[in-house]
């Protein structure tokens, strides 16, 4: 349909199949698309989906989540597959050695992903909670190790608790976060 | 920093919702940058002056500037 044929008085408005409502104003160079959003039923001059930065996300939470799934499931693959699975057999240990590697390295991936689709308030409150967990991991996990060293403790460390406890700072630092910029 | 983002956003009349759209960044990030919590980054300031039609001047301001 040709814009310019078309009289002002008898059709200014028609729908597109995008259920977008063009106008066009004859003998003007003003030329303003309007767009229908089924859910909020507005009218807006963007096209751009009033929730499509959550949705993006959503949809990068999600696919880390899968992946750290993935990771943890792997882990415990590699961790009692020799034991209950296959008997200490060596080549199926390192393969899943190996595979836990992997998917570890997909998880990273999926991480930066995440950081790169999110605005900038939220990759601060991310980066500050990431410092916050990786200075307590070292200060602590060298205390920690030492506490064996000089036999305060009767345990040997693991390493398990080291993560436990950076995961908790990590969740501490996006709380504080949050309340910051309230 | 100090902004008129809250007033010119009440101008157009847009939901934080839609000036965060706009902006392609979260509500909660628009909604710390009108409170004056957090301080945008400079791409951030000129996508917002854009959208506006104005200087990133005429939308934020330095506190430390006024007194």
């Amino acid at each position: 349909m040709d814009a310019d044929a078309l009289p002002l008085s008898s059709v200014p408005i028609y729908m597109s199949s995008m259920l977008d409502i063009v106008f066009w104003i004859e003998h003007s160079s003003v030329k303003c698309t309007l767009h229908y959003d089924k859910e909020s039923r507005l009218l807006s001059d963007s096209k751009r989906d009033p929730k499509s930065w959550e949705k993006a996300n959503i949809q990068n939470t999600l696919r880390l989540g899968g992946w750290t799934g993935a990771w943890v499931l792997t882990l415990a693959l590699a961790a009692f597959g020799p034991k209950f699975l296959w008997a200490l057999a060596v080549v199926p240990s390192i393969v899943g050695v190996l595979l836990n590697l992997l998917v570890g390295f997909g998880m990273i991936l999926a991480v930066r992903r995440h950081l790169l689709s999110m605005d900038e308030m939220h990759r601060q409150i991310f980066l500050d909670a990431s410092a916050l967990s990786l200075g307590v991991g070292l200060v602590c996990g060298n205390s920690y190790e030492l506490l064996e060293d000089i036999k305060l403790i009767p345990f040997e460390p693991e390493i398990s608790h080291l993560i436990i406890l950076m995961c908790l700072a990590f969740m501490a630092g996006i709380i504080n976060g949050k309340r910051k910029y309230r | 920093m100090k902004n008129r983002l809250k007033v010119l956003r009440a101008e157009q009349d847009w939901t934080q919702a839609q000036l965060a759209a706009e902006l392609e960044v979260s509500r909660q990030t628009v909604n710390a940058i009108e409170k004056g919590k957090f301080d945008p980054s400079l791409p951030l300031a000129f996508k917002a002056a854009r959208l506006f039609d104005l200087s990133i001047e005429e939308i934020f301001s330095d506190e430390l500037m006024e007194h």
